[in-house]
């Protein structure tokens, strides 16, 4: 390693911020990709991956990708939920890799969500 | 840049390694390669983090899984569960001890609750062998601060308006240390790093050493631009191997980065550090010993005045600070000495690590603010004592500091009500300890280690912790007279009169206090010859009541020594003759017939029923 400056330990911090997003919270937007077994056959693991990338690209740090299991709506699958702090979970369904992408950019980046892939808004009531 | 759905932070911490993290490791990452979930997941090597008992561990984030005593075995499953098909693997999730339901959330884990991490703050969260883990987490932004817009008296101001004491037992203020040296004129000064810990039951140093090195580090050279030193050395005992390794590590990165040694940020200040490996004595924790050794003497103290802030390493002036309190420098640099003092007490401020062992529940290490109460940090975050036990007492401070028992569990976690007591905060070892610890059993293990380790150099240390250790044992075999108790108390107390150091001025504490708060077990030794806990085997026999025997067979099943007699569903017997006093069969009954007596006991059986009875009352 070079010898750093005062700069580049703010720039070391930030380079490194999204793995401790991870770890500590504070992220803005989470994604929650149902990967039961009628997630993965139907194609949910195309979907996390190009969302994976997405992500990347757009170097964007306070979002997170979470896996959990089947959404319980089978038929419908690949089904993720997006979660955007202090609003509503929207989960989409019949997902592709081309649809998470435009939903990466629609309502993950720019807050709108994006109706014609939505399935329901709000989560399901629990005991 | 590469970007991860998951962080799974591993534990590699002594104790996990020592239960297997490196094989679970390697067969963690094989098993995500063989599932091709290589990019998405990434496994991080952390250093202790704290929960022991359960090793090896591992955090899950963001979905803050927290997962126990990992397998080689379990991995293919874990993986395959969790990170293949999203649902958390409830088989080696946390279930707390006491209730048998899986609670999945760290913030919901009573042992993690309660805690407020400031020393620890990085535990089980970077990688301790890179140091951008550590920059990416304010790591070297105090230093910064520290060198380019602070001048000595800034960084002494702060220090000492936080409150912050000497986290190594003594609690002296640190900022007064670091001024008092400041003060001192000279060209050649040391700053140096006190991580001998060597307390049976402590290991937080250990811990902060391995899991966040830097942070160690970065207190020093604050410390050195305070008190205008250029060259510092961390004692480190060599039982500590991994500690030194990451600290080596550390200290290679900081310098290659322009951290640590010549123009340190091209600030021009420098301050170049070393290691130095202690050979393990108790005795080289004490400073004036500390720096004997560093010397290349034999490790022995020296009467103060004069101060080491005056006369220290090789008679220059030099500040000596416990690993505990280096790693809270830096925090306090950034976020003031308010923020500091909003947790703890007036005099006791902060948060304290605590190592947590014995008959708890959840041994491990816990960082919580001061002033809270004993009972919070053995019973809600301990977890309690284990299944059908009582917590007699605790030993706080290891073989300096003493016995406090059940009852004055109330009391706030504080340097000055902890003393009061007779025992000290120390270094933080907390040995709790139930119904089954003879108290004069522990005061006689702390004497013999510190006789063990008492130097030589003045006689009433020498002589004295040797005279008491050999009552003990006496009272223990019992060869104990009347009087013997008296003489303890008396000889005890003229010890820490006329020894020289803090470790002769110690060492009585454990004997004092349990004959404080538990004379009774010492009368009973000596008068009864009756070990009530059943564990000094000549003042102890076992006996089986008849009316509350079962004869279910599990303690004749257990016993070593074919000592016990007895038919299927009849009561049993113990044959004294036979009987080599292992507490197997105490252990193994589940109705609490096992009786123990005092060496002489001639009754039979049946004399029992009475004691049976009253248990069952109390019950």
């Amino acid at each position: 390693m070079p010898r750093l400056t005062i700069e580049d330990l703010q720039k070391i911090k930030e380079k490194h911020k999204s793995d401790f997003t991870l770890r500590e919270g504070g992220y803005r937007a989470k994604v929650t990709v149902h990967m039961g077994t009628c997630g993965i056959a139907a194609g949910a693991r195309a979907v996390m991956t190009a969302l994976m990338d997405e992500i990347s690209k757009a170097n964007v740090t306070d979002v997170i990708v979470t896996t959990s299991g089947c959404a319980g709506l089978c038929a419908r699958e690949p089904l993720a939920t997006v979660e955007i702090m202090n609003r509503p979970p929207v989960k989409y369904c019949d997902l592709s890799d081309e649809k998470i992408k435009e939903i990466f950019k629609e309502h993950i980046l720019g807050g709108n969500p994006v109706e014609k892939y939505a399935l329901v808004v709000g989560s399901e009531t629990t005991y | 840049m590469e970007k991860f759905r998951a962080n799974l932070m591993l534990c590699a911490g002594t104790g996990c390694v020592a239960s297997g993290t490196k094989k679970v490791k390697d067969a963690l990452i094989e098993e995500i390669k063989k599932r091709g979930l290589e990019e998405e997941l990434k496994v991080v090597l952390t250093g202790c983090n704290g929960y022991c008992a359960e090793g090896p561990v591992m955090s899950v984030y963001p979905d803050e899984i927290f997962y126990q005593r990992l397998t080689v075995e379990e991995i293919p499953k874990l993986v395959e569960e969790h990170f293949l098909k999203g649902r958390p693997y409830q088989k080696l999730m946390f279930t707390e001890p006491e209730k048998k339901t899986a609670i999945p959330l760290m913030k919901e884990i009573p042992f993690f609750k309660h805690q407020v991490l400031r020393v620890l703050r990085n535990k089980g969260l970077i990688d301790p062998e890179k140091i951008e883990e550590y920059i990416s987490r304010d790591g070297y932004q105090a230093e910064a601060r520290a060198l380019t817009q602070m001048t000595s008296e800034d960084i002494i101001k702060v220090v000492k308006d936080s409150g912050l004491r000497g986290r190594g037992g003594a609690g002296f203020p640190t900022g007064l240390k670091w001024e008092f040296a400041s003060k001192v004129k000279s060209e050649v000064k040391f700053m140096l790093c006190n991580g001998d810990e060597g307390d049976p039951g402590a290991f937080m140093d250990r811990s902060v050493m391995e899991a966040d090195p830097h942070s160690v580090i970065e207190g020093m050279v604050i410390g050195a631009k305070a008190i205008g030193a250029h060259k510092g050395y961390i004692y480190v005992r060599a039982e500590y191997p991994l500690a030194v390794k990451r600290l080596q590590l550390a200290i290679d990165q900081a310098t290659e980065a322009g951290l640590l040694g010549k123009n340190i940020l091209d600030t021009g200040f420098d301050f170049e550090l070393e290691i130095y490996q202690g050979a393990g004595a108790f005795v080289c924790g004490e400073e004036t010993a500390l720096m004997r050794s560093l010397e290349g003497k034999r490790g022995m103290p020296r009467p103060r005045p004069p101060f080491p802030a005056h006369k220290g390493l090789w008679d220059k002036p030099s500040v000596l600070n416990n690993v505990e309190t280096l790693a809270q420098i830096s925090p306090i640099i950034i976020n003031g000495s308010d923020w500091y003092r909003s947790l703890g007490t007036e005099k006791s401020t902060g948060t304290k690590v605590f190592a947590l062992t014995g008959a708890i529940n959840n041994v491990g290490l816990v960082e919580v603010p001061m002033g809270i109460p004993l009972k919070t940090i053995i019973y809600d975050i301990g977890g309690g004592p284990k299944k059908g036990k009582k917590i007699k007492g605790v030993q706080l401070g290891g073989p300096s500091g003493g016995c406090i028992p059940e009852r004055l569990f109330d009391l706030p976690v504080t340097y000055e009500d902890i003393v009061a007591t007779g025992a000290i905060v120390g270094s933080g070892g907390m040995v709790v300890m139930d119904d089954n610890t003879c108290m004069v059993g522990m005061a006689k293990f702390f004497l013999e280690f510190t006789a063990d380790e008492s130097c030589g150099k003045c006689t009433p240390c020498r002589v004295g912790t040797k005279i008491l250790l050999d009552m003990l044992i006496d009272i223990t075999e019992g060869k104990g007279k009347e009087g013997d108790i008296e003489t303890l108390e008396d000889l005890g107390r003229d010890i820490i009169a006329a020894s020289l150091c803090g470790l002769g001025q110690t060492a009585p504490n454990p004997i004092l206090t349990t004959i404080r708060y538990f004379r009774e077990e010492f009368e009973s030794h000596i008068r009864d010859h009756w070990c009530k806990a059943g564990v000094c085997r000549a003042l102890t026999t076992f006996w089986i009541d008849e009316k509350m025997c079962k004869g279910c067979g599990a303690c004749l099943r257990g016993c070593p020594s074919k000592a016990i007699v007895g038919e299927k569903k009849k009561p049993h017997k113990i044959i004294q003759e036979l009987c080599v006093r292992c507490r197997s069969c105490y252990e193994a009954c589940k109705f609490k017939s096992i009786k123990i007596m005092p060496a002489k006991y001639e009754g039979e059986p049946s004399e029992l029923v009475g004691a049976a009875e009253a248990v069952k009352e109390e019950a």
